[in-house]
């Protein structure tokens, strides 16, 4: 659904992304293991239409991606919910949400998604006329997602949902996950914490500095000892 | 009791004046950060081109009006794709005084083309006035305050209510987020400096049978119209206009009770009072905007 053949990108002088090739397939929760300023979410810029690339190239579904605006990104069911959840503070949860529609040409539908969201996070309806500034951590990551959802993606990307966030939150936030994969949302799913992440993953990719140094099934990565050192703690 | 009255009507009269073209300086700013310093050129020019319509033209008063607004729909555009687009790259700052190069641009423009020579305008509404139990009020006052507050209910509810004034509202306070989300902030961006184009015209063509229509014809209703966004707070879309009819009424008030000579020194030390204890403004809140 989504591919990188060999991309470099640049943020000035500095060299972000190294040669990077990567595969999404339909259907599956594909994840972005590494350390900060390892490109993970160079990379989800860049699939976003913020940060363009020198070498290489990408395409979805077949198609080029280069030189497409953030707009239209979105418009072919790309749709990212940011690291740090970036939220707009001083509208409501419900107009966060409807931001997340903007660019739906089906309007009759969008009240549909919006009942889909509320089902996803119950939180999220009983605090429908709050300012969203006022969410606790864990109820902003929601809505970041629940925003995300209402563009209605065929491919959705997650930059750390679980940063700063209580364990028991990430693990429900994780569930959730799933649950949108299930019901049929391909997902990029970026993350620091590996463990997490590979539990839920179907396939995993590992950078370093720029560059995949390692990529496999999530199940075989789990299992193998040298990721197990470097990326899961001694457990 | 009647003076005083008289007096709020003539404040809320240029009062709204100020709010307009308040209200147009802050929805540039919250949308872009940007303060246009020539929204006051803006108008003037704008006013002209109105003027020219009446006199040269011979078009009746409304469709000069009317032909004036659509000229700043396209003036709005043409300066924020061609001037302000154009320098995207450069630091706020760079902006701003690029819009302080506009000014020159402007004014210079309007010298060329329509003289230095200051003309009269006809009011919007020529009835004589009215007399409501000894306070004399001229209709082109009602007017005024009627069209600005059509004009302020229209704005707001499509800031408040609509997807599109979401929209602005999302990009004001996180563009790169408002990207995200699939906003064109291109177009929202136009969007705001064509309305306040259009609020400075309305304003402009509004006070020019005060000021007559000349190329400094906006010197004042600008610089106050700075206050009475400074005063109602930046980051809000109401506390300017309530700034704007604020210091229109103090305006008259202390001119007519107190001393002409002082009011401006007086209204400018309302500005520094508020400051001192709201920094924000009346209704601003701290304005933290994400690039």
């Amino acid at each position: 659904m989504l591919k990188f053949k060999n991309v470099d990108a640049y943020y000035g002088y500095i060299h972000a992304l190294k040669d990077v090739s990567i595969e999404v397939p339909k259907g599956k929760i594909v994840t972005l293991l590494g350390a900060n300023g390892a490109g993970k979410t160079s990379i989800l810029k860049v699939i976003s239409g913020l940060l363009e690339i020198k070498e290489g190239s990408y395409e979805f579904d077949g198609k080029d991606l280069k030189n497409y605006k953030p707009e239209d990104i979105v418009s072919m069911g790309i749709v990212q919910s940011p690291e740090g959840r970036q939220i707009f503070p001083d509208l409501t949860v419900h107009e966060n949400l409807m931001v997340g529609a903007y660019t739906r040409k089906d309007k009759l539908n969008i009240n549909k998604s919006l009942i889909k969201g509320y089902e996803y996070f119950p939180i999220l309806r009983e605090r429908e006329k709050q300012i969203a500034g006022t969410l606790s951590g864990g109820e902003q990551q929601m809505l970041a997602i629940a925003r995300a959802l209402m563009a209605k993606p065929k491919l959705l990307l997650l930059d750390e949902p679980s940063l700063g966030l209580a364990p028991l939150i990430v693990k429900d936030i994780f569930n959730i996950i799933q649950e949108i994969n299930k019901s049929g949302t391909t997902i990029l799913l970026v993350e620091q914490n590996a463990h997490q992440a590979l539990s839920i993953a179907d396939y995993a990719y590992i950078l370093e500095t720029g560059k995949v140094v390692h990529s496999g099934h999530a199940i075989e990565l789990r299992n193998d000892e040298k990721v197990k050192k470097a990326y899961l703690g001694s457990s | 009791m009647n003076i005083f009255f008289q007096n709020v009507i003539a404040g809320l009269e240029t009062g709204s004046l100020y709010a307009l073209a308040a209200l147009g300086l802050v929805l540039i700013f919250r949308t872009t950060d940007v303060i246009n310093f020539a929204q006051g050129e803006m108008a003037m020019f704008c006013s002209f081109i109105g003027f020219k319509l009446f006199t040269s033209l011979g078009l009746p008063y409304p469709v000069a009006f009317i032909v004036t607004i659509i000229f700043a729909v396209l003036f709005g555009f043409i300066i924020e794709k061609y001037v302000i687009r154009s320098v995207n790259k450069a630091s706020v700052v760079s902006k701003m005084i690029v819009t302080l190069g506009l000014i020159m641009v402007i004014s210079g423009l309007a010298t060329a083309l329509f003289g230095i020579d200051s003309h009269y305008l006809r009011k919007a509404i020529t009835l004589d006035n009215l007399n409501i139990g000894g306070v004399v009020i001229q209709p082109n006052a009602i007017f005024i305050i009627l069209v600005t507050i059509v004009i302020m209910s229209v704005l707001f509810y499509m800031i408040r209510k609509t997807l599109f004034g979401i929209a602005i509202r999302a990009t004001a306070q996180n563009e790169t987020t408002a990207k995200l989300m699939g906003i064109p902030v291109n177009r929202i961006t136009s969007s705001s400096w064509i309305i306040a184009t259009v609020l400075g015209a309305i304003a402009g063509l509004l006070i020019a049978p005060t000021t007559n229509v000349s190329t400094t014809m906006m010197g004042e209703i600008h610089l106050k119209s700075f206050i009475a966004a400074v005063v109602g707070g930046f980051g809000s879309f109401l506390g300017p206009v309530v700034g704007g009819f604020l210091i229109g009424i103090l305006d008259n008030l202390v001119g007519y009770y107190i001393t002409l000579k002082w009011k401006t020194v007086i209204v400018y030390g309302l500005l520094i009072v508020v400051l001192i204890f709201k920094p924000t403004g009346l209704f601003g809140k701290i304005h933290r905007k994400k690039v």
